[in-house]
């Protein structure tokens, strides 16, 4: 009680501050006396720095106090300044939910192509403070936990089963967990160490490492029907849960199908699918009213056909998460390449990074 | 209007489309860290200002206090409004992807609502500057600023109106975006503005309470001292900002267009439009910021969407650009475009037949006199 009474006076000052600072949020002032002190934001502040394999780097973030926490699966935004400009990318934490300073770690890999990775690979160091979004994601084990259970993953898709697997150890989980990962070589593969040791600790830890490249592992090669027998054959009976590049989930659901078993398969894709769309069926003529353009529709995405038009929208992950490119739909049908989706409103905000025109549409870019 | 200025032919309206093209992609290309630093060490010199002044006027009663918390507080709302706001709001840093710094959630220490402003200078304005009936800040439809807009006797008060303007300009420029003059003619309809009339109201209202109630009252029994103190800083603001954007169209030399001679213009009649219809003013580096830039009218016109501070360094290649095409480019002193600007606003009050003799003799005369000698 004393508690909400207090929360509720704070907040009445902090209405106060607001209003003093009007038009400005209070947080453009306090992040000039330093980033962290904001207090609508979330942020969080690299504490300290690990390079863990070659191309990965390892970040313990110290989130502010308007962070929530995450659950175990989930992944949260992260945005940098590099050379002037915000990018923002997700990343699953891969410490355990259940962490009692408040801290978390993101474990990134540099891709070749990868703008924040290559940066945050190079740069990153302790102070650094990062633009954070809540955790969200669907992707988390059930809160009854399950007696079994079968984590995947592969590369840098261990982070969010890296974070089931240490939530269940910190619980004093006693069921069987399985931890399969697949990594080039034993060089790969991050949070070696930590997981040989929670490993060594609980009986009830299994670590399958599968090589791809080089033999030496538990198991080579990519993902089959024998490593799923061989790592869980009691598979068909709980929930896998599942996180790497497309091509092992591709693999995965093959077999998960062909057992008939898809259903108890849980994944989280981390790097966008391609998206793919009939251009068969593209009629009608896209509109960008902002900028008096036309063009035939090509079937592709609005964002897509923008560009294609010359015009340059804003856009962010061009996987329909960010909502950097959402823009108002004047008038006509989309649909959404994800779902299936139709929108059919006039003056809808619609994502066009992964919106489809359905005939003739107008769009305010 | 357009006679004097050589028209260019087709081939190099063209050339001089390309020409500024190619600069526009060259600082499109080099925009980066620079560009988030000096923003933000501006916000930082703005908010100290803003602390500062404030913080000064918590001693309201004492003159001192008063007077250098008043100075601050109208620099810190000055260099907020022209350098930061209108520049932020034109989306000159969209491309940093900064929640901050985004046209489309900043908002300024005005109370005109940004996302009315928006409406009226980045579409309206920018898009079709110096076209008379269409560019409603030509005069803003209170006063007659171009020998185009027929005379009235309305217009004999121009020097009140435009006296009234200044004083009270953040409010003119709030209520500009009523479009009262399109009311009154028709063309809109009262019920269409009920969206730009709830954003002002929710505006005015948070900019009123901050400035005449809350920090007043913060003040106590300083309250009137205090109140007068953020009234100063709001008029100092309002006539310097009227100042600077009455040179950027105004002076003398500054052509305007007809809506025939505008129709399907290509790129390159854009920008000749754009550098005719604009004027600069010359100064110091610590002035041009104080003007947002604005000092640099005709850089700005031809490209509104990028940093302000990029003005002064393409100056000389623009001015270059003008001189190879020889077109006008319009510069002057503060003194100078202003007292032309003020001697406009006098001008135009009065029917143009009362200036034709006395103001014009010279031309007619050797125009007739030719005449006379070829015939």
């Amino acid at each position: 009680m004393t508690a909400q009474l207090e929360r509720k006076r704070r907040f009445r000052g902090l209405h106060l501050l607001e209003a003093l600072a009007t038009p400005h949020s209070i947080d453009r002032y306090l992040e000039l006396l330093h980033p962290m002190l904001v207090l609508r934001e979330i942020r969080g502040e690299v504490t300290s720095v690990h390079r863990t394999t070659r191309d990965s780097v390892t970040l313990t973030i110290r989130p502010n106090r308007r962070w929530r926490g995450f659950t175990a699966g989930q992944h949260v935004r992260v945005g940098v300044e590099i050379n002037g400009v915000r990018h923002t990318r997700y990343y699953s934490p891969a410490t355990s939910e259940r962490s009692r300073d408040g801290r978390f770690e993101l474990t990134v890999k540099a891709h070749d192509s990868g703008r924040v990775s290559r940066w945050l690979h190079a740069n990153a160091r302790r102070g650094l403070v990062l633009h954070l979004s809540p955790a969200e994601g669907e992707f988390t084990l059930p809160t009854t936990r399950p007696d079994r259970v079968l984590l995947v993953s592969g590369g840098s898709g261990i982070t969010p089963v890296m974070s089931m697997l240490r939530t269940l150890t910190d619980e004093g989980h006693h069921g069987e967990i399985v931890f399969l990962h697949y990594a080039y070589t034993e060089a790969d593969v991050p949070y070696l160490n930590a997981l040989r040791e929670l490993a060594a600790r609980h009986d009830n830890v299994r670590l399958l490492l599968a090589y791809t490249d080089v033999e030496g592992g538990d198991l080579h090669g990519f993902f089959t029907e024998e490593h799923l027998r061989a790592a869980a054959p009691w598979f068909a009976e709980t929930d896998t849960y599942l996180c790497g590049p497309p091509g092992l989930m591709a693999g995965a659901r093959q077999v998960f199908d062909r057992l008939g078993v898809a259903h108890r398969l849980r994944t989280e894709d981390f790097a966008p699918p391609p998206i793919t769309v009939d251009a068969e069926d593209a009629t009608g003529e896209v509109t960008f009213g902002r900028s008096a353009t036309t063009a035939p529709n090509s079937g592709r995405t609005l964002l897509e056909q923008a560009e294609a038009a010359g015009l340059k929208p804003e856009f962010g992950c061009r996987m329909g998460i960010c909502f950097t490119c959402t823009s108002v739909k004047t008038s006509g049908c989309t649909r959404d390449v994800r779902n299936g989706e139709l929108s059919t409103d006039p003056e809808e905000e619609i994502q066009i990074c992964v919106s489809v025109p359905v005939g003739d549409v107008a769009i305010d870019i | 209007m357009t006679t004097k200025t050589p028209r260019l032919t087709p081939q190099q309206f063209e050339e001089l489309g390309k020409d500024l093209d190619a600069l526009r992609q060259r600082l499109l290309d080099d925009l980066g860290e620079e560009d988030r630093k000096y923003i933000y060490d501006v916000v930082k010199v703005q908010r100290a200002l803003e602390v500062a002044g404030r913080g000064l006027l918590m001693a309201s009663s004492f003159p001192p206090a008063w007077i250098a918390g008043t100075a601050a507080l109208s620099l810190s709302k000055i260099i907020d409004n022209m350098e930061i706001g209108h520049n932020v709001m034109h989306g000159q840093y969209d491309w940093m992807r900064d929640p901050a710094m985004n046209s489309k959630m900043f908002e300024w220490d005005n109370v005109a609502p940004g996302e009315n402003w928006k409406h009226s200078h980045n579409y309206i304005h920018h898009t079709y500057t110096n076209i008379l009936g269409k560019d409603r800040d030509i005069g803003y439809g209170v006063l007659r600023m171009d020998e185009g807009q027929r005379w009235n006797p309305y217009y004999l008060g121009n020097p009140a109106y435009a006296f009234a303007l200044m004083v009270f300009f953040e409010w003119g420029v709030m209520l500009h975006d009523l479009e009262v003059d399109n009311l009154r003619t028709g063309r809109k309809k009262w019920s269409e503005t009920a969206g730009v009339r709830r954003r002002m109201w929710h505006k005015g209202l948070k900019q009123v309470l901050k400035d005449y109630v809350l920090f007043p009252a913060l003040t106590g029994p300083q309250f009137v001292a205090t109140a007068t103190a953020n009234a100063t800083a709001n008029l100092v603001r309002n006539i310097w900002a009227f100042s600077i954007i009455f040179c950027g169209h105004f002076p003398t030399g500054v052509e305007s267009f007809t809506e025939d001679e505008t129709k399907d213009e290509t790129r390159g009649e854009w920008y000749f439009r754009q550098m005719l219809g604009s004027a600069n003013i010359s100064g110091s580096p610590l002035f041009h910021i104080m003007t947002g830039n604005l000092s640099h009218q005709i850089e700005h016109h031809l490209f509104p969407d990028i940093p302000a501070r990029r003005y002064p360094q393409i100056a000389g290649e623009v001015r270059a650009i003008c001189e190879k095409y020889g077109l006008p480019y319009n510069t002057g002193g503060l003194t100078k475009q202003l007292s032309s600007v003020a001697a406009k606003i006098v001008k135009l009050a009065l029917p143009d037949r009362f200036w034709r003799k006395p103001s014009n003799p010279g031309t007619r005369n050797v125009k007739e006199g030719r005449a006379l000698r070829v015939a």
